[in-house]
């Protein structure tokens, strides 16, 4: 059936429906990876965004039950070139197509995909309707709806993916697709990492996990004394969706706990971080997202390749408190990992966790290892 | 890291001559390897016995070394340059293997040099397949289970264990050769047999065989600093058990997840650490069980690859050139991405569109051998398409082979059962279209070529569409616009639509037009659209928004040749560069189009903008319209383009140089035999025909034995001698369709002496670059000949006359650029055999040899310049000799009679040169790799019509010292003639005979003339276990006098190395008046 996407500024993009019916708007914004759309679907950072794939074929290994990165699929509408006919792959469970029908969420195919992905570079991320069956018939009162949608910038889009209830993560990594050596599973005697769920993805955990930690996780707004009553050997701030600085609850709880108790952050928890510190954030024209992003490790000299998915950044001319610029981006010079080695904090824009990407950057769920055993 | 200083001179290996399994691609890696070197200001000294390549133009290196890439020469040419460093890793295994030599013989040690971008140890590790099992094992990683024997008996215990069917791989051979997959112990024992004498160390590796599995490749780089990138994921359409040269090819991989994709790239890089690999490219392959999943790594090769010329051109992240920045001490973070001009070549390339690689093999050259792929490569060439989905580019390069296939369903095939794709053939991709097409499920299919599902189900797509329009037989007209996009979205072309829908091409081509429906150009970015691409590196699609952005400036399109083929290879590829670089030099804005991957001309800095693209004359013209150039070059790309000149001219596409009626001139027999009768130039009597009735009448009226071939080929393809009616009959049947084009029919000249001459016209004057005389007599194909600059054996008065002919053919023609003649002097007479007014195959050669570039010339006249205004009105003069000789693929064909024909059937050439003729000859002989034995036992075995000739050879050979073994009838006449010769039992007299000889290694050189439109049984026998065994064997006896000179010479005084660059300053000073 036929389906529509329409950009606020009015630039239409036909293609042909699948997943759901029905109207969705969100922030149209474009990712480069070549594999992984199960993991991207399921990622919390993608609340309320439209994701377009670059890559032509999607769907052709279908969805399984491992390679989902949160309880739900989070994406408010998927469009890509071409959406497979088939599934192979010996993992695979089931299709793209019902995998998104039984989410509710709306996908596209057949769209010009490239052209989109040429017009949000040249333009920015913007705001869009994405139709699929009758809907996608009334162009105009897409592009109306794309205009009403409320803008990412300034959103807290935290408080809608966070968890409900505190809960214990024991599940480890499949050793099937890790080469590192993994510690013994954690039990009461191990550290204690309590992380804040911003929208965390599920490896994350994992990748703690393999790394001796017990792992809490609790809802975002938990006050940081509930939290430090816990005696955690360390606080994880997780990746999310939407805008930072919108997030105050949690850049005082952050700012609460810095010099008490070692901070990782990732993504959004990265952000957070920075705010904390007294740094500011900004929305990019586009953001990074795909798994290909050269960063460069400062301390090391060596470049990661890296998985991304932000549209923020902090500020390169923001006061970081004392703390130090550890990664930058080489595509775009832009501030990829900070570290306050007093208040024993550190964080990265980017994601070590991967999944989908590559694993260059795992050794920084070491580091915090060694930061946690260091400060106990 | 910034770049070393401490390094002045690098030496740089070549791969030599193009053989199956080492094409062209390394011409492509060497010549960007040379460049960058040289822009940062090193000094690069180039060896490599290949003079068809660009690396070897005397500009792309300081001192240029067209020598045998043997270590005894190169430790030569290192005590005249002194290196400080040898990059070995963009020369092929070749290379490497030349790295190795020197480093055992102290060589390296001794000048105190170092290898940059492999170290020895990593060299040995990759290629040891033992040594390679084991380092896998100490990281955990599964590669086959195997073992190493140097015996049959060994082979056949170890097979036993690991279960039939088993891999057999020969160690250290290119492309697999002598490979074999063996179901039982009969095809055990033979395969193991063959395969420990092609490895140089006696061993071959008995693999567990992983045949099924999925295959797949990365391909990644690293810099000193440990920089890891993956540039490039290729996916194998075709299963294990197909060697990854002769397999379909898909990137990006298409059917893993993220995942298992991500596994593979810490594999390959815990390989690459294991391996040892400091810095440059490597190639990591793997396999997996498509039902669970299991990994397997397969190999690993620590050098820019085959995979990594495709992997360059599929990203646009040229390896070769990173790889040399980075054995000189870059990292990859300080090397500039060119494409995106902001961001650094530390990432990994993202592509929103889909390539697709097949090969293209030439079985119809090899009678007699199964066209059954397995692990030893036998592919000639391959082509690349570019298109937004798999089956756009599925079907782009299917058109592109340039095979008479329009798309991927075209072909009428008798009914197909899924059953009979399970063996994996040339064939088995255009089987499966049409076991679609007759009704068979993809599940069936899957099932039995194991190709994973999805593109199974992708090609039955393809398919519907086809059986849609074959069902509704719609007429042109019904098509709607939006029916014919999605046509053109899934790849079908014009040519196929048209005999589908059963009109003309141009009226297909004219109502899609009208409609609307025309192809928008996306760049290869490297970064899917992240960034701004700076580079038109562009193919078509059917989408919206084009991004081509052509210029206003004058421009020229330059039509490339396509995939290599026998007959068609890197000399044309050569040529078209050239004619890039001539335009460019003149102001235009250069636009190449082709579709072959291993090529120089697809490289994104040759040409202003590349359109990879294939070469019909849908593809041409759609780029025509979108960059109106003013003009068109059809002459530079061999016969490829200019089977579609015609077309292009009709729809009023600007043909610069030489007229597109003087094309079809020379190839209509008819026109040009009238034009030679009115030259008053003497042709062999010949005749052509339209029907069978016709060729006996024709052949019977000139005598027996009589040329055949068809028109409009290249490379003598079906081209044959015959003896009487019978074998015509037979070869008729064999090779014709009749259609519009005639069969040509010539008297043959025997033991006539051939001469090829090269020449420029720019319609008022000729200019002579090259006159060559041919080793072999008459009646082997020019391109299997060797030949000499210049001529050894004419009288100068012949020469006058060759001479006088050509300016007269030249200017008759009014060619416009290039021109190749080719001549036969017999009984004193000199004939036309042949008239080329196109770039030809010794072009470069000739270019080579002179110092003068010819093509470059021919490009300047298609563009308006004269001769004079060139500079170019003396024929150029030479220091020395010349000689080219052809490198023949029989050992990867065995069971193929290894005897020269008319059929030309090398894949490559070498030069050698050097002051005598004799030396000349015998670094030809070396650098082809079957050097002349300066002394031994020599076999005599010829025919009864050259017995005669011979006694004067085995004089020669007898008082050079060589033993001299014949068969019962050669050695009466020589015994008669009071030579001392031991007579051997012929194959059919019982053992010990004359292959026992040769196997036992009792023969350093074989003389064997076939004669005859049957082989001796005998002799094809003896010439292929020569060809096995690497024993040089000689087919003519003007070869054998040639091969009794180079003996001498080498006897006489060891052999000398000069460059290029020093060759032509001592040329100059001889002939001041040259050029």
């Amino acid at each position: 059936m036929k389906g529509l996407l329409a950009l606020e500024d009015g630039r239409l993009f036909p293609g042909v429906g699948f997943g759901a019916q029905g109207v969705q708007t969100g922030e149209v914004v474009f990712n480069t990876s070549m594999t992984g759309y199960q993991e991207i679907l399921t990622d919390p950072s993608y609340h309320r965004q439209i994701v377009t794939m670059t890559v032509t074929h999607v769907g052709n290994t279908g969805v399984n039950r491992e390679d989902i990165e949160s309880r739900r699929v989070w994406v408010a509408g998927f469009v890509v070139r071409a959406l497979s006919p088939i599934v192979s792959n010996w993992r695979e469970q089931g299709d793209l197509d019902s995998y998104l029908k039984a989410y509710g969420v709306i996908g596209l195919t057949e769209v010009a995909t490239r052209v989109l992905v040429r017009h949000i570079r040249s333009r920015g991320v913007m705001r869009a309707a994405i139709a699929h069956g009758p809907a996608a018939e009334d162009p105009a009162a897409l592009i109306e709806l794309a205009r009403s949608t409320p803008s990412m910038a300034g959103a807290n889009l935290v408080d809608e993916v966070t968890c409900s209830e505190p809960y214990n993560w024991t599940e480890g990594g499949s050793s099937q697709w890790y080469r590192y050596r993994r510690c013994k599973e954690p039990d009461t005697s191990s550290p204690l990492v309590v992380a804040y769920d911003f929208g965390i993805k599920h490896n994350i955990l994992r990748m703690l996990v393999d790394r001796g930690l017990r792992v809490t996780v609790v809802p975002a707004r938990t006050p940081p004394q509930e939290v430090l009553a816990m005696r955690p050997a360390g606080v994880f701030l997780s990746n999310g969706p939407g805008d930072p600085a919108a997030v105050t609850y949690a850049i005082d709880n952050v700012r609460y706990l810095l010099g008490k108790v070692p901070i990782f952050g990732i993504c959004l928890g990265h952000q957070i971080l920075a705010l904390a510190l007294g740094g500011r954030t900004e929305k990019m024209r586009f953001g990074h997202r795909g798994g290909n992003q050269p960063v460069k490790n400062l301390l090391t000299g060596v470049v990661e390749i890296s998985s991304h998915n932000h549209g923020f950044v902090v500020s390169p001319d923001s006061d970081l408190g004392g703390a130090e610029v550890t990664h930058i981006n080489l595509n775009d010079n832009t501030i990829e990992g900070i570290r306050h080695p007093e208040l024993g904090a550190f964080s990265v824009q980017f994601h070590p966790e991967a999944s989908p990407g590559p694993h260059d950057s795992l050794y920084l769920f070491d580091e915090f290892v060694k930061l946690v055993q260091s400060r106990q | 890291m910034p770049k070393r200083t401490d390094l002045h001179t690098i030496m740089v290996l070549g791969s030599g001559p193009i053989v199956i399994g080492q094409g062209c691609e390394f011409d492509y890696s060497g010549t960007q390897a040379c460049k960058v070197l040289r822009a940062q200001g090193y000094r690069v000294v180039l060896v490599n016995s290949n003079p068809a390549t660009i690396m070897t133009d005397p500009e792309f290196a300081d001192a240029t070394y067209v020598e045998p890439l043997t270590p005894e020469l190169c430790e030569q040419i290192i005590e005249i340059e002194r290196p400080d460093a040898i990059l070995p890793t963009v020369g092929g295994q070749t290379g490497l293997n030349l790295a190795i030599a020197l480093q055992r013989r102290g060589v390296l040690e001794r000048y105190g040099i170092e290898l940059i971008g492999a170290s020895s140890t990593s060299i040995e590790l990759a290629e040891d397949r033992r040594l390679f099992k084991q380092a896998m094992d100490e990281i955990g990683l599964r590669s086959p289970q195997s073992e190493v024997v140097s015996t049959v008996e060994d082979a056949l215990r170890v097979a036993e264990q690991l279960g039939y069917p088993v891999l057999v791989r020969p160690s250290f051979t290119l492309g697999g050769s002598g490979g074999g997959v063996a179901y039982d112990p009969a095809e055990l024992r033979q395969i193991v047999e063959r395969g420990l004498k092609q490895s140089p160390v006696g061993q071959v590796l008995i693999d567990m065989s992983l045949l099924g599995w999925k295959e797949f490749e990365l391909e990644v780089m690293r810099d000193a600093r440990g920089n890891f990138v993956v540039v490039c994921s290729i996916e194998n359409m075709d299963p294990m058990g197909v060697h990854t040269g002769d397999s379909i090819t898909v990137a990006p991989v298409q059917t893993l997840t993220d995942k298992e994709m991500q596994r593979l790239r810490d594999m390959a890089r815990a390989v690459l650490d294991r391996v040892g690999l400091a810095t440059g490219g490597a190639n990591v392959q793997f396999a997996i069980n498509p039902d669970d999943g299991l990994v397997y790594v397969i190999e690993m090769n620590p050098r820019v690859s085959r995979s990594s010329a495709l992997a360059s051109k599929a990203t646009g992240f040229p390896i070769a050139k990173i790889a040399a920045l980075l054995a000189v001490g870059f990292t990859l973070d300080e090397i500039p991405n060119d494409i995106t001009r902001v961001t650094p070549a530390s990432f990994e390339p993202s592509l929103d569109y889909v390539v697709v690689k097949i090969p293209r093999w030439d079985f119809r050259k090899f009678v007699g051998v199964e066209d059954v792929l397995g692990p030893q490569m036998k592919a000639v060439g391959e082509v690349m398409a570019i298109g937004r989905t798999f089956p756009e580019a599925l079907q782009k390069a299917v058109r592109s082979l340039d095979i008479g296939i329009s798309g991927f369903g075209v072909g009428n095939y008798p009914s197909v059962s899924p059953e009979t794709l399970r063996v994996p053939t040339a064939q088995r991709l255009f089987y499966t279209a049409a076991a679609l097409l007759q009704g068979a499920s993809p599940e069936e299919i899957a099932a039995t070529t194991r190709f994973d599902p999805w593109f199974v189900r992708q090609a039955a797509d393809i398919i519907q569409f086809q059986k849609n329009i074959c069902e509704q037989k719609p007429r042109l007209e019904d098509l709607s616009a939006d029916t014919w996009r999605q046509l053109k979205r899934y790849g079908f072309s014009d040519a196929h639509l048209a005999s589908l829908l059963g009109v003309s091409e141009t009226a297909v081509r004219a109502r899609r037009k009208a409609l609307g429906v025309t192809p928008v150009y996306y760049r290869v970015d490297t970064c899917a659209a992240e960034f701004e691409a700076y580079t038109p590196y562009l193919y078509s699609t059917y989408e919206v928004d084009d991004e081509a952005q052509p210029t206003n400036r004058p421009k020229v399109l330059i039509l490339g040749g396509g995939p290599n083929r026998i007959g068609q290879g890197i000399e044309f590829d050569y040529c078209c560069v050239h004619a890039c670089f001539a335009l460019r030099e003149m102001g235009y804005e250069t636009i190449m189009v082709n579709c072959n991957p291993e090529t120089v001309s697809t490289d994104y800095d040759t040409a202003d903008r590349l359109y990879f693209e294939p070469l019909t004359a849908e593809d041409v013209l759609n780029i025509i319209d979108k960059e109106k150039p003013d003009g068109v070059l059809v002459q530079f790309g061999g016969q490829t383009p200019l089977n579609i000149a015609r077309a292009l001219q009709d729809a009023g596409a600007p043909i610069w140089g030489t007229s597109v009626d003087t094309i079809d001139l020379a190839e209509d027999r008819e026109r040009f035999n009238a034009l030679i009768r009115s030259l008053d130039i003497p042709q062999p009597e010949g005749g052509t025909a339209l029907s069978r009735q016709e060729a006996l009448e024709v052949a019977n009226r000139i005598g027996y034995p009589v040329l055949v071939r068809p028109s409009y080929v290249l490379g003598g393809r079906g081209m044959a001698l015959v003896f009487d009616d019978e074998t015509l009959g037979g070869w008729l049947d064999k090779h014709i369709v009749w259609d519009e084009h005639p069969v040509l029919i010539d008297r043959f000249l025997d033991d006539a002496f051939e001469v090829d001459v090269d020449a420029l016209c720019d319609g008022q004057h000729v200019t002579i670059g090259g006159i060559m005389q041919h080793i072999e007599e008459a009646g082997i194909h020019s391109g299997d000949s060797a030949c000499v600059l210049p001529p050894y054996k004419i009288s100068m008065y012949h020469i006058e006359i060759i001479r006088e002919y050509t300016h007269r053919i030249g200017k008759a023609l009014q060619v416009k650029g290039l021109f190749n003649v080719q001549y036969a002097i017999k009984d004193e007479i000199v004939y036309v055999l042949e008239v080329n007014p196109r770039a030809s195959r010794t072009v470069p050669f000739v270019s080579k040899a002179t110092g003068y570039p010819l093509a470059r010339y021919a490009a300047q006249i298609a563009a308006g310049k004269t001769l004079a205004e060139i500079g170019f009105l003396t024929e150029p003069r030479v220091d020395g000799f010349f000689v080219k000789e052809a490198v023949l693929p029989f050992q990867k064909f065995p069971g193929v009679d290894a005897r020269l024909g008319p059929e030309m059937r090398s894949t490559g050439e070498v030069m050698g040169h050097a002051s005598r003729f004799g030396h000349a000859f015998a670094k030809a002989q070396m650098a082809a790799n079957v050097p002349l034995p300066t002394e031994g036992t020599v076999l005599i075995s010829v025919n009864q019509y050259d017995k005669g000739a011979v006694i004067k050879i085995a004089r020669d050979f007898h008082q050079l010292g060589f033993k001299i073994v014949a068969t019962a009838g050669t050695a009466q006449w020589l015994q008669a003639a009071g030579l001392p010769v031991t007579v051997i039992n012929k194959v059919s007299q019982g053992s010990p005979h004359i292959l026992d000889a040769i196997r036992a290694g009792q023969i350093d050189l074989i003389i064997n003339t076939p004669r005859g439109g049957q082989a001796h049984y005998d002799g094809s026998l003896i010439r292929g276990a020569a060809h096995m065994m690497g024993i040089p064997i000689v087919t003519t006896l003007s070869a054998a006098a040639a091969t009794v000179q180079g003996i001498r010479a080498l006897r006489e005084q060891p052999l000398r190395v000069r460059s290029l660059q020093m060759h032509y300053v001592a040329a100059k000073a001889a002939n001041p008046l040259a050029g």
